[in-house]
């Protein structure tokens, strides 16, 4: 590699007051301009706007550059720009280099600091940029076909999406049934539609259709490949009842040897029994049941007398000896909607959830309206007493330094449907404890200045205590009432505790295996928090969902729809450009030591032993650079980030 | 005229003189072709001979050692004016080498480990070199011990580099006929191929594509097989990083490479190069089980800069005074 004969452009981004308002940008052109190689300097307020980008082009075509420099903002947000602004003045796009001065500089200093250090940037590409290289991008082809990981509404409607679209989906679901928390509420907020209603619907036409593999009890356990070519492997639990065999007649649940249902039912959260043989509740998707090993006596004591499979006759779909399977599947794009959970009450250990039974959650009070639920839609207490004073305490497990700090966005407008509902259902008088109430939405202020019409009270202030009131099994909550600025204690019959939603337990692993950020709080992290909501920073990955943070269902469903549509587009251009930043092995002087072979988390070297030299597969290379940096003898180089580019950078920070 | 050569030594063992004389009856093919006019440590030629010739007039000066007092850096000096080339000969000339590994103390701290500290040593009055040292009205001169070790390039320009610790006779050999045929490489160049040892390693076919190391081990530790690749039996071997052209010879003895030839001209730090490619060998992904794996590995700096601590960008124990 020789040094060329470098023309540099230097284009420096006010980005409005983002840049100008910190960094003295008259300054920092006066010094590019002193610059070696540099021909011409400029700035100007918006370097992305068309203007901008024409500087650039007009100065290529008449000042003959053949480098080009822009200090602006992130290269995540604009080198995309810039590189194809060159390449249309016929410049190519690989001899443009970005230097960061808003995110690395302006929005972290202050003072002539930060002109000083915008210098040392800018000085530092300079000399980098002249070592540059044009390179080609590739053309790699996608595979036709989608991964949504999650069966909620989100994993639901980013399926649907796209196998009406014509594309073949795969949905992979934790649980025995698809439906996810969506299936446990009653009522939605504000339209008080009846949610099975509204989502069984969707969950069966997932089940009917044709471009979607459901399967549900199963995990993904690894993940390798890269955009439009990922290879994922499933792990599909054992249920005993074969999937295609049974038809969800339920008569081996009716024969079981248990003739009442004597097992906490995971569905209704405990707060009603299941037999070893069940299906998770009534709606399941699919209709197939399923054997719970650790209850069943056959699987304890291996003596049952097995009525079930009397029961189930010629069907024969129960089988006892089923073992797991790991299916492999190859897709082009995966979308993650793995959902939340909901705050652990118990950690807050004055409201007495798990300690006084007439506390509750919210979402077990969905439970116990749901007419499919524990009491058949009554709303009883533990002892079987309609409650006739209830309080709803927001905020549990939100906005507070102890536990979460964020608003969970959905807990105000859920508690309102509550106090709604429970008003209606029994008559109580029904109490809302609330921070601030936090209705922006659609109908969302109008729902609830009707439930405060109905007569529901609400108190402004955080409950400091529940305690025991005198007899009657009755609770006192004690909070400070802002308003009146005076401690008020509340006897109720029951508590609703309006949990907040946080990231699922097995968040961190989950977003290993798949490669993506997650932010501190453990939500996974969007591209761009406002311009890419859907992508992630790994390419063919995308969010649906409350795996991103708290959102309501409207939200979720619009979401699941950008997902799709993100996935969609990528799949629909069949082939994608890679970028060429490619490792390369320079077969003349390797020396065969295999020190990169089992490196690559792609699989792209392989070891050619008729040469006796390592050999990189560019189509399958990702240009994570792993292999050139453990390439003991300097024999595997990177495009893009060669030697000489890196050295130079460097030299030109430190000079 | 034959050409003129030189040889000189400065902060080493000697083994790269017993290079030379290692060329065994070829010495006597080297001495028909050129005239050796200064080898302090076989023959009987002083300092005030070679001031004494014209600059220019040696051929080629072999130096082997590194730089470590002012009688070195003016041998050195004086040695650059009068030859045409100079070669860096060996490990401590080309990069520092052993002697380089002093640079990981200050220089007080070495003269109290020699001087004072060493339990072989009788110095009851805490006697110290020093320059100059009166004696019966007389005075003594002894050269300055600096602050650093430097290696030759880092003191004087060097033309070519020839490594090991020490070279192999046929490097020399080659090194000699390639200056008496004028096939000499471009400036700078190490006489040396410039791919790694596993190139020419008899064991390479037994290296397995990929190596999950779980216990690194000293060759005191353990029986080692005399076919298997030394890495794959859990030996600290440096081949992967260290330039060929020593003919494997440790390995050819049974002992892992301990990177006495350098590192290729496409790497800057050999023991950052090397340590980084060992470390991705490890065979966990839990990060205290690679400390727990790594720390098998004893002195890494020792291990990975063993022969090039003074062109390493490792921080030194203390800055060098302006020498």
């Amino acid at each position: 590699m020789t040094q060329p004969s470098a023309r540099i452009g230097v284009y420096i981004c006010h980005c409005g007051t983002n840049i100008a308002g910190t960094v003295d940008v008259a300054a920092l052109r006066e010094y590019a301009a002193t610059l070696p190689h540099v021909v011409v300097a400029r700035d100007y307020k918006y370097m992305c706007s068309d203007p901008g980008q024409e500087l650039i082009k007009t100065d290529i075509a008449e000042n003959g550059l053949n480098r080009v420099v822009v200090a602006a903002c992130s290269p995540h947000l604009h080198e995309h720009t810039f590189r194809s602004a060159c390449e249309e003045a016929g410049l190519n796009p690989y001899l443009c280099h970005m230097v960061n001065i808003r995110e690395h500089d302006s929005w972290v200093h202050t003072g002539p600091a930060a002109t000083e250090k915008a210098k040392d940037l800018l000085r530092a590409a300079v000399q980098r940029v002249v070592w540059n290289e044009p390179l080609e991008r590739r053309q790699i082809p996608i595979r036709q076909s989608v991964l949504v990981v999650g069966g909620g509404i989100a994993g639901i409607h980013a399926a649907l999406t796209l196998a009406n679209a014509g594309k073949k989906v795969y949905l992979v679901e934790r649980e025995p049934s698809i439906g996810g928390h969506m299936a446990m509420f009653d009522k939605t907020f504000p339209t008080l539609d009846c949610a099975a209603c509204i989502l069984t619907p969707k969950m069966t036409a997932v089940k009917s259709n044709p471009n979607i593999t459901l399967w549900t009890y199963s995990e993904v356990i690894s993940v390798e490949g890269y955009v439009g070519d990922f290879r994922v492997q499933v792990r599909r639990k054992p249920r005993y009842v074969i999937e295609d065999l049974c038809v969800g007649c339920l008569e081996c649940v009716e024969a079981c040897v248990y003739k009442q249902p004597k097992f906490a039912d995971e569905f209704n959260l405990g707060l009603s029994k299941r037999k070893p043989i069940y299906l998770p509740f009534p709606q399941a998707v699919p209709q197939v049941v399923l054997i719970d090993p650790e209850t069943c006596i056959e699987f304890k004591s291996g003596k049952c007398k097995k009525t079930c499979v009397e029961a189930c006759g010629e069907r024969n779909a129960i089988d006892f000896n089923q073992k797991e399977t790991i299916e492999t599947i190859e897709v082009g794009a995966i979308i993650l909607a793995t959902g939340y959970q909901t705050f652990d009450a118990s950690r807050i250990s004055y409201y007495g959830y798990g300690t006084y039974p007439n506390v509750y959650t919210a979402l077990e009070v969905e439970r116990l309206i749901n007419a499919s639920g524990p009491t058949g839609g009554e709303l009883v207490l533990r002892d079987g007493r309609k409650p006739r004073t209830v309080g709803i305490i927001h905020c549990v497990g939100s906005r507070d330094e102890h536990t979460n700090r964020w608003c969970s966005r959905v807990c105000c407008m859920y508690s309102l449907k509550l106090a709604h509902l429970v008003k209606e259902r029994t008559g109580a008088e029904v109490y809302n404890f609330y921070i601030d109430m936090r209705t922006p939405g659609k109908g969302f202020e109008e729902f609830y200045n009707r439930v405060a019409e109905e007569g529901v009270h609400f108190i402004r202030g955080k409950v400091a205590d529940v305690y025991p009131a005198n007899g009657d099994g009755q609770l006192t909550l004690k909070v400070e009432d802002t308003l009146l600025g005076q401690v008020r204690k509340i006897p109720v019959d029951m508590v609703i505790l309006a949990v907040g939603l946080e990231p699922r337990a097995d968040a961190t692993e989950v977003r290993r295996m798949f490669n993506i950020s997650c932010s501190s709080e453990g939500w996974f992290l969007e591209r761009h928090p406002k311009l890419a909501p859907v992508n992630t920073f790994t390419d063919g990955i995308f969010l649906a969902g409350c795996c991103q943070g708290p959102k309501d269902i409207p939200d979720t469903v619009a979401q699941a729809g950008a997902a799709a549509a993100e996935a969609f587009q990528l799949l629909d251009l069949s082939a994608i450009e890679m970028e060429p930043n490619t490792a390369y092995v320079l077969e003349g002087v390797c020396s065969g030591c295999k020190t990169c072979v089992g490196l690559c988390p792609y699989n792209a070297i392989s070891f050619l032993a008729d040469k006796h030299v390592a050999h990189i597969n560019e189509a399958l290379c990702k240009g994570c650079g792993t292999c050139v940096a453990a390439c003991p003898s300097g024999s595997i180089r990177q495009h893009l980030f060669e030697d000489e580019q890196i050295f130079e950078e460097v030299h030109g920070i430190m000079a | 005229m034959k050409p003129k050569v030189a040889f000189y030594w400065c902060a080493s063992c000697g083994g790269c003189e017993e290079a030379v004389v290692d060329l065994a009856e070829k010495v006597l093919d080297v001495v028909a072709a050129v005239d050796i006019v200064f080898w302090p440590v076989a023959l009987d030629f002083k300092r005030k001979d070679v001031e004494a010739m014209p600059d220019g007039s040696i051929a080629a000066a072999f130096i082997n050692g590194a730089i470590r007092t002012s009688e070195q850096e003016e041998m050195a000096h004086l040695l650059r004016r009068k030859a045409q080339v100079v070669i860096a000969f060996g490990a401590c000339a080309q990069t520092g080498g052993i002697p380089g590994l002093a640079n990981l103390y200050d220089r007080e701290s070495v003269l109290a480990a020699v001087y004072r500290e060493s339990p072989s040593t009788a110095n009851a009055e805490g006697v110290l070199p020093q320059p100059h040292y009166p004696v019966n009205g007389e005075a003594l001169e002894l050269p300055v011990f600096h602050e650093r070790v430097r290696a030759l390039n880092q003191v004087i320009p060097v033309d070519y580099s020839i490594p090991g610790c020490p070279p192999t006779p046929k490097l020399l050999a080659d090194a000699v006929a390639a200056l008496l045929t004028g096939r000499l490489p471009e400036r700078g160049a190490v006489l040396a191929p410039d791919k790694a040892l596993c190139e020419e390693c008899p064991r390479r076919d037994s290296k397995p594509e990929k190596l999950a190391i779980q216990q690194f081990k000293r060759p005191h530790e353990t029986l080692i097989e005399t076919d298997k690749c030394l890495l794959a039996q859990g030996l600290l071997c440096l081949g992967p990083a260290t330039r060929a052209g020593c003919e494997a010879r440790c390995i050819q003895g049974n002992m892992p490479c301990t990177g006495c030839f350098g590192a290729t001209s496409r790497v800057r730090d050999f023991g950052a190069k090397a340590l980084s490619a060992i470390a991705s060998l490890t065979g966990s992904n839990d990060e205290a089980e690679i400390v727990q794996i790594l720390e098998n590995i004893p002195d890494p700096v020792g291990s990975f800069y063993r022969y090039s601590l003074p062109v390493a960008p490792l921080p030194a124990k203390r800055a060098p005074a302006a020498e």
